[in-house]
């Protein structure tokens, strides 16, 4: 019966995930959609986005557009990841802390990213504003999806810690992190997402040099629609790599964590 | 120094759970707690770990007690295994002394499996050992051989038997024959 049911379980699982089948119907809708509608300017076909790509890949300056946009994107999730937690932690711990986040973090996630984008290019250069922007939109989802874990700790389990009295270091280990790391998950999965969509927009705006926002920016500004599809296909590939790398490597030391 | 109850009382909201319970728990011995559905044995262990404080009367000899306990629930660490669980509560216990513990109960084959996948009789095995394993004078114990079957509830209280020897031990159980075969006083709530 156990088993049954997880084989059940598992098979759901892998049917939730993305067929092969289904990315090569809508490609071929794309196709047919572009081949129908005859203008590239307009909708480009997928063909003509892979041999886009092609001729971006060999140059030097298209790798360095992903390393600058995706190393600070990157940080701007990582350190929100950090500060989020922290302040879940201490917010979790301390009711001021936490009266004094809640609003903060309701008014950090109503306000439109554009609004976000322009006041920050204020304060920040252009070079950084997109790791600001990325921590920003991150933040308030890592801290209220922690708050969310610890809230829901089993409290029958940090009683029986108190009567061993477990020490910290290991209730963190064996009680607290088991607990919370589901909702620190699903915080990442949105959250990579997100800061990469965020990202990108400042960069769009800001144009930092060297960014891919700046090849997105120049692609609308001379109607280059296959560069603008090939870059956002650069996008889309890239944020997925890391969120499936990121959450493998997660889910990897938790459960090392937890078995040793 | 012997555990003792002075006239303790403890009510939830209306419902009077404990009325003025005084007993003396002798040091170094086992004493079963019997009694019908409702009459407070489990609140009575939860007193004595300090998990409620009594309404009326005093609780003598609990300072300085190095506690442990199994509990109504197994109230394990679910996705890790039975002997990080073992070891939670007593990291000085070596991995293979766990893993000894573990066979000596039947446990032999389930080493490394995360408890979650483990049957309930199982996890109650794992939540006795924890309770073993850890470094104690007194040990509390909530209908500790409830789910398991009869040849492996006798394996275990004979198990539960050479460990607790010499040690004060309070253990709560509904069956008669539970109580015989572990021997030691009785308490009737």
């Amino acid at each position: 019966m156990g088993s049954t049911t997880l084989a059940k379980g598992e098979k759901e699982k892998k049917h939730r995930g993305v067929r092969l089948w289904a990315v090569a119907v809508w490609l071929l809708v794309w196709q047919l959609g572009a081949m129908a509608l005859g203008q590239e300017i307009l909708l480009v076909s997928p063909v003509s986005v892979m041999l886009c790509l092609g001729e971006l890949v060999p140059h030097w300056d298209f790798w360095s557009a992903i390393l600058f946009s995706f190393w600070r994107i990157t940080l701007g999730f990582l350190l929100a990841c950090l500060v989020g937690t922290v302040l879940a932690v201490l917010s979790s711990r301390f009711g001021p802390v936490r009266d004094l986040a809640a609003p903060l973090m309701r008014v950090i996630q109503s306000i439109p990213v554009a609004s976000f984008i322009i006041l920050v290019l204020i304060w920040v250069p252009s070079r950084n504003l997109s790791v600001v922007i990325s921590f920003l939109m991150v933040t308030p989802i890592v801290c209220q999806n922690v708050l969310g874990g610890i809230s829901s700790m089993d409290q029958k389990l940090t009683e029986m810690a108190d009567v061993f009295q477990v020490p910290f270091p290991r209730r963190l280990r064996y009680l607290y992190l088991p607990q919370v790391a589901p909702f620190f998950r699903s915080a990442c999965a949105v959250g990579l997402g997100l800061c990469w969509k965020a990202g990108v927009a400042a960069e769009v705006i800001g144009l930092p040099d060297g960014s891919i926002g700046e090849r997105l920016y120049e692609a609308k500004v001379y109607l280059n629609t296959p560069d603008l599809f090939a870059w956002t296909v650069v996008i889309v590939l890239v944020s997925l790599v890391f969120e499936k790398l990121f959450l493998f490597l997660l889910d990897r030391l938790v459960a090392r964590l937890e078995q040793n | 120094m012997s555990i003792e109850l002075l006239g303790v009382s403890k009510a939830f909201g209306e419902k009077q759970v404990l009325q003025n319970v005084s007993h003396l728990f002798p040091e170094g011995k086992l004493t079963c707690v019997m009694g019908p559905s409702g009459c407070g044995k489990t609140t009575l262990l939860s007193l004595l770990l300090g998990l409620v404080q009594p309404d009326a009367g005093e609780i003598r000899g609990m300072e300085g007690r190095r506690l442990s306990a199994i509990f109504q629930e197994d109230r394990l660490c679910e996705n890790a295994g039975a002997v990080s669980n073992i070891r939670l509560v007593n990291p000085r216990l070596s991995k293979g002394e766990a893993e000894e513990m573990l066979r000596e109960v039947g446990l032999g084959d389930s080493l490394g499996q995360p408890v979650r996948t483990l049957s309930g009789g199982m996890k109650r095995r794992v939540a006795i050992l924890r309770a073993l394993g850890a470094p104690y004078d007194t040990l509390l114990c909530d209908e500790p051989f409830k789910g398991l079957d009869e040849a492996t509830k006798e394996q275990v209280i004979a198990y539960f038997q050479e460990k607790t020897r010499g040690k004060t031990v309070i253990l709560v159980t509904h069956e008669k024959s539970e109580a015989q075969a572990l021997g030691g006083e009785l308490l009737l709530l």
